[in-house]
């Protein structure tokens, strides 16, 4: 999971307090992992210097807590272009499909069409895989099976979400 | 334009529509597929891709829009026509092999010749050939019930290819396998439509299944998707 990127993503939602982005961080892509208010600002801090969030005007009686970031256009593209792309269809996945399918719902962007990217990258790992095993030896087809059925999990999943993904849209938005 | 103008589209679905009943099973599902591929049509059980391949087929004429086989309009043919079609250029494999229980295997598999008109020794002479290359030696003599799903499904491998259609339609034809048979006869089916250039569709809800395929689409409420069409024309 990648942790500057959430917190863009989040940010493209609304500018918000570092202690807000922690807050939904934990709640949706936290699992028991929260993040510490040190990588909250650590992270923010790293992705102001590179230009991708500014620190709004500080509210009265302003502490660190009291900083809203907003998010830059540089940060946007970033986050956009990170969004869209399908994941290199590698086992082991699922949290970065998770984060990005929540992410979309939040912002209302195009799950289902990231959804049909990503199942179209699965596929033709697959297909690559299958082309080694048919052509390979024994060994080869062992460690591509072993592949095929991690990436075939994958795509149950996406399909199981592509099928819930109203409710699912529902559920992140309230 | 259409999607295969520029690599010589075998069979295309344009527009097609067809409902059972008040159910809508197609609604304006288009397809395009060029000769000598090999395409899965994928998509969640209801979402029309079993109806998609019987129009394709000509087993169902769809209620509005065309289906075309090698420049020639499908959906408007005579049932006579159609049939002829069916039995002279294509080809069919489906979930339960659908054997005729009363054939031996070597019957079964020369059935589609014997329909075509072909005499009983050259017709058994051709079908012969099949067993050693599937792997079925030996069960030539067997009747349906008398063979394993893995060799019955093979057997019906055998009949759907025994008179080198152009066009192989092949619904869930792992489906009643298990994983490991199941692949054997994937492998077995793509490396013959190769072989003999035969086009082929599987409809298919597995993804290892559809990886055997040099393409995929997805059916989803009686429309191939628009992503999966968009990737079509690229």
């Amino acid at each position: 999971m990648s942790v500057p990127l959430t917190l863009l993503g989040l940010l493209e939602r609304e500018p918000s307090h570092g202690y807000d982005l922690k807050r939904d961080y934990d709640a949706f892509f936290g699992r028991g992992k929260p993040l510490s208010f040190g990588q909250v600002y650590g992270t923010l801090g790293r992705l102001a210097r590179a230009g991708k969030v500014v620190v709004g005007e500080s509210e009265a009686g302003a502490g660190p807590d009291r900083k809203r970031y907003v998010i830059t256009q540089q940060g946007a593209t970033e986050f956009e272009a990170w969004l869209t792309e399908p994941v290199e269809a590698e086992p082991h996945l699922q949290t970065v499909l998770f984060a990005k399918v929540v992410l979309a719902l939040m912002l209302g962007r195009d799950a289902e069409h990231y959804l049909d990217a990503q199942r179209a990258a699965h596929l033709q790992r697959m297909r690559e895989l299958t082309e080694t095993k048919r052509e390979g030896s024994l060994v080869d087809a062992l460690l591509a099976d072993h592949g095929l059925f991690h990436l075939e999990s994958d795509l149950r999943w996406i399909d199981l979400t592509a099928a819930r993904l109203d409710a699912l849209a529902e559920e992140v938005r309230a | 334009m259409s999607a295969t103008d520029e690599n010589e589209c075998l069979v295309e679905a344009r527009d097609v529509v067809l409902s059972f009943g008040r159910t809508p099973a197609l609604q304006g599902a288009s397809l395009a597929v060029a000769a000598g591929e090999i395409m899965a049509i994928m998509g969640p059980s209801g979402s029309g891709k079993t109806t998609l391949l019987h129009c394709l087929a000509g087993i169902l004429t769809p209620q509005a829009g065309e289906i075309h086989f090698d420049g020639r309009r499908v959906d408007t043919m005579g049932e006579t026509e159609r049939s002829t079609l069916r039995r002279d250029r294509f080809g069919f494999v489906f979930q339960f092999g659908q054997l005729v229980p009363e054939l031996t295997a070597e019957e079964n598999v020369a059935l589609p010749l014997l329909l075509g008109g072909a005499r009983r020794t050259a017709a058994l002479k051709e079908a012969g050939t099949w067993f050693e290359r599937l792997g079925l030696d030996g069960l030539e003599k067997r009747r349906s019930g008398e063979l394993s799903g893995g060799q019955a499904q093979r057997v019906a491998l055998a009949r759907g290819l025994v008179s080198r259609p152009e066009i192989l339609f092949a619904d869930e034809p792992t489906g009643s396998l298990d994983s490991l048979t199941g692949e054997h006869v994937m492998d077995l089916l793509v490396t013959a439509a190769r072989e003999q250039g035969t086009t082929v569709i599987v409809v298919t809800h597995e993804p290892r299944v559809a990886a055997y395929a040099g393409r995929e689409v997805i059916v989803r409420d009686g429309k191939v998707s628009s992503f999966s069409a968009m990737r079509m024309d690229s």
